[in-house]
């Protein structure tokens, strides 16, 4: 039998390496959008989980509607992207400094 | 061990693994060919937790869809991709440091001391004709269904802000565009005009099937 905690620390798991990703490649806005998808892969584990234990379907369309968001945000984000490379030829975070005071 | 429990561990190992790749690989393709994988993997660990519709909806919206949009994007990058990996060994320990914490925190809380078998009990099992995707739709078409317009209505802004941000107007010199403002505008008297004028008799002109007989 599979515990409630296998699956949270599983979560927890994700939820780190996707951490430790937006601070290794904090220079690649690609790397970064990918580990953000993938912290919200983490947190809906978490609400899978919580569902199957409660018996309650409610978890589950709240991760329906987490996905619907994610999707919106990453395409908008992916346009800002090849916008931002368009301009300046560069996705570098270092480089998109222009509004630092 | 079960074979229940060994396929959990199979999976939950699948998708460490690919997310650990995909944090430390150099190339963002196969970056974002980790990331597919630790996505089936999490479907496939989803769907042992019983949540048979959403593990197939992660396949087929994001690994079909979102994924694909992410490899798209960088191959159209021409990225260089040894100046984005300056700085990775800088990173490191800072990077190990604060996500051991914050594992270490969050294990405290969600372990098993809190949240283990002996704790929680063991889950209801659904009966043999359960649906999961009609026990999804059906509240989520009645309690939730103002969110779920608003969910709509989220996805559609998405299409007009990727369009409109990522449409690119060329000089009209180099390309033609439509105008759909003066096309809809358009009346029929605008695009053909009835010209009266006398009927002229011409001569009947032999027909090519006679001269070729």
């Amino acid at each position: 039998m599979i515990a409630l905690s296998d699956y949270l620390i599983f979560g927890a798991v994700l939820f780190m390496i996707s951490m430790a990703g937006i601070f290794l490649n904090r220079k690649n806005v690609i790397i970064l959008l990918m580990s953000i998808e993938l912290l919200l892969l983490a947190v809906n584990t978490n609400l899978v989980a919580f569902s199957h234990y409660l018996n309650d379907v409610t978890g589950q369309i709240f991760v329906f509607f987490i996905l619907t968001v994610a999707a919106a945000e990453a395409a908008i984000g992916l346009a800002i992207v090849v916008l931002v490379f368009r301009k300046r030829k560069t996705i570098n975070i270092d480089d998109l400094s222009s509004l630092k005071g | 061990m079960t074979f229940e429990l060994f396929i959990f561990y199979l999976l939950t190992a699948v998708a460490t693994v690919s997310g650990l790749m995909m944090i430390t690989i150099k190339n963002p393709v196969k970056a974002a060919l980790w990331l597919i994988l630790a996505f089936i993997a999490t479907a496939g660990v989803w769907i042992m937790a019983q949540a048979e519709f959403l593990g197939l909806v992660l396949i087929l919206v994001y690994v079909g869809a979102l994924m694909v949009l992410f490899l798209f994007v960088v191959m159209m990058l021409d990225v260089n991709i040894s100046v984005l990996k300056e700085g990775f060994t800088q990173y490191l320990p800072l990077g190990v440091m604060a996500s051991i914490a914050i594992f270490s925190m969050m294990y405290l809380v969600v372990g098993p001391e809190h949240f283990g078998i002996d704790v929680t009990g063991e889950p209801v099992s659904n009966s043999e004709n359960y649906n999961n995707t009609k026990s999804i739709a059906i509240p989520l078409y009645t309690t939730h269904a103002y969110a779920f317009v608003l969910a709509a209505v989220l996805l559609l802004l998405g299409i007009v802000a990727a369009i409109s941000l990522t449409l690119r107007r060329r000089p009209t010199t180099e390309v033609l565009y439509q105008n759909i403002d003066k096309q809809v505008k358009t009346l029929a008297t605008d695009r053909f005009r009835l010209v009266k004028m006398a009927s002229v008799v011409e001569k009947a002109i032999p027909s090519k099937k006679e001269d070729e007989k």
